[in-house]
Order: structure tokens, then C-alpha cells, then sequence
């Protein structure tokens, strides 16, 4: 009879943890005021750098920033341009990261979150856009 | 007895849960969290407005 409520107990105890872990799992916030003007910053910046994505000019790294992969591929005036754009979008993904770790407490989790990141935003890009492999060679999609 | 047993079993739970939340990085959420923000970056989805994409592959 003992035996048979400690394994009792022992099951509740097995689905506590689970639930416990699935509600951890749940939800990460990336509502917050910081979060929501990084995004919209991000989505008009999209506008200006979508013809340099689809021509190759930049490319998607694996550390999940972006970079001007081909220089050439940019007419000479727009150059200094789109370079001022690709540092912008990166200061913005780096704080997008960084927010995201802090919003939901915690810091160290900035590194994880650059990387699912990374993955998901090469998963997403369009046919034709560029990215690095784990080696780090420049890919086409 | 049983419900002492059933208390104890209640709190190490707790415990252990609250010690999940705080080592292991949410995986499964990160990334739904990625993919939220990439498909507004990228305007993947436009729930918005029933328009087909702008973007044509």
C-alpha cells in the first residue's frame, strides 16, 4: 500500500515537472517598448536593404547579423549609403538580442538568442539571398 | 501521512520547477520568438490585411 502512493506521488511529482517546464517553455516576452521600436525601426529599414538581399550585395552571416558581401554589386554613389545601413540594422539586431535576454530576465541568454536567431533568419530568407554556412562560406539560397 | 508525503512531493516539484526556469534556455520559445519578429521585419505574413505578399520568389 505504501509502495503504491509513493509511486503516486512519484507520478504527480514526473507531471509537475513537465507542466513546470512546458510553462518555462511557453513564452518569451518581445512585447516591450524597447523591443516593439526595434522592430518597427528594422521593418522600414527592410524597404531601403531588400534589393541589395536579392542581388547578393548583402548577405546573412551565421553569428546572425548581415554584411556586405559583394561591394560591387552596389553602384558606386549608393555605396557609403548601404554601408551606413548594414551598421544601423546590426546595432539593431545586437540591441534586439540583448533586449530580448534582458526583457525576460535573463542576460546570459544573449548568446542563445543570437544564435536561434541566426538559424531562423537564414531558415526565412528568400530564394536567391546569401548566407554563410557553418563553415562560414558565403551560400546561395 | 499521505498528505504529508503529497506536500513534500508538492514543494520539491516547485522547487525543481523554479530551478528549471532558471538554468535551461527556453529553446522552443526563442524560436517562436524569432519567427514572430522575422516575419514582421520581413513582412512574411500580413495577418493585417488579406493583400497576397508584395514579393514574389
Amino acid at each position: 500500500m505504501r509502495t503504491l502512493n509513493a509511486l503516486r506521488c512519484g507520478w504527480l511529482i514526473l507531471l509537475l515537472l513537465f507542466a513546470g517546464n512546458l510553462w518555462a517553455q511557453a513564452n518569451l516576452d518581445v512585447d516591450t517598448p524597447a523591443i516593439t521600436a526595434l522592430r518597427s525601426s528594422m521593418q522600414k529599414r527592410f524597404a531601403e536593404l531588400s534589393p541589395f538581399y536579392a542581388n547578393g550585395a548583402i548577405g546573412l552571416t551565421r553569428d546572425g547579423y548581415i554584411a556586405l558581401r559583394e561591394p560591387n554589386a552596389v553602384p558606386l554613389p549608393q555605396r557609403q549609403q548601404v554601408n551606413g545601413l548594414v551598421a544601423a540594422e546590426n546595432q539593431d539586431r545586437a540591441a534586439l538580442y540583448k533586449e530580448i535576454s534582458r526583457a525576460n530576465g535573463h542576460a546570459e541568454w544573449e548568446n542563445d538568442i543570437r544564435t536561434t536567431f541566426a538559424q531562423r533568419w537564414i531558415d526565412k530568407a528568400a530564394g536567391g539571398w546569401y548566407y554563410q554556412n557553418n563553415a562560414g562560406a558565403w551560400t546561395r539560397k | 501521512m499521505r498528505s504529508v508525503i503529497l506536500m513534500a512531493g508538492l514543494g520539491c516539484a516547485l522547487v525543481q520547477g523554479c530551478v528549471t526556469i532558471n538554468i535551461y534556455f527556453p529553446a522552443a520559445a526563442a524560436e517562436q520568438a524569432a519567427d514572430k519578429i522575422i516575419d514582421e521585419v520581413w513582412q512574411l505574413k500580413n495577418p493585417a490585411s488579406p493583400a497576397p505578399k508584395p514579393q514574389a520568389k
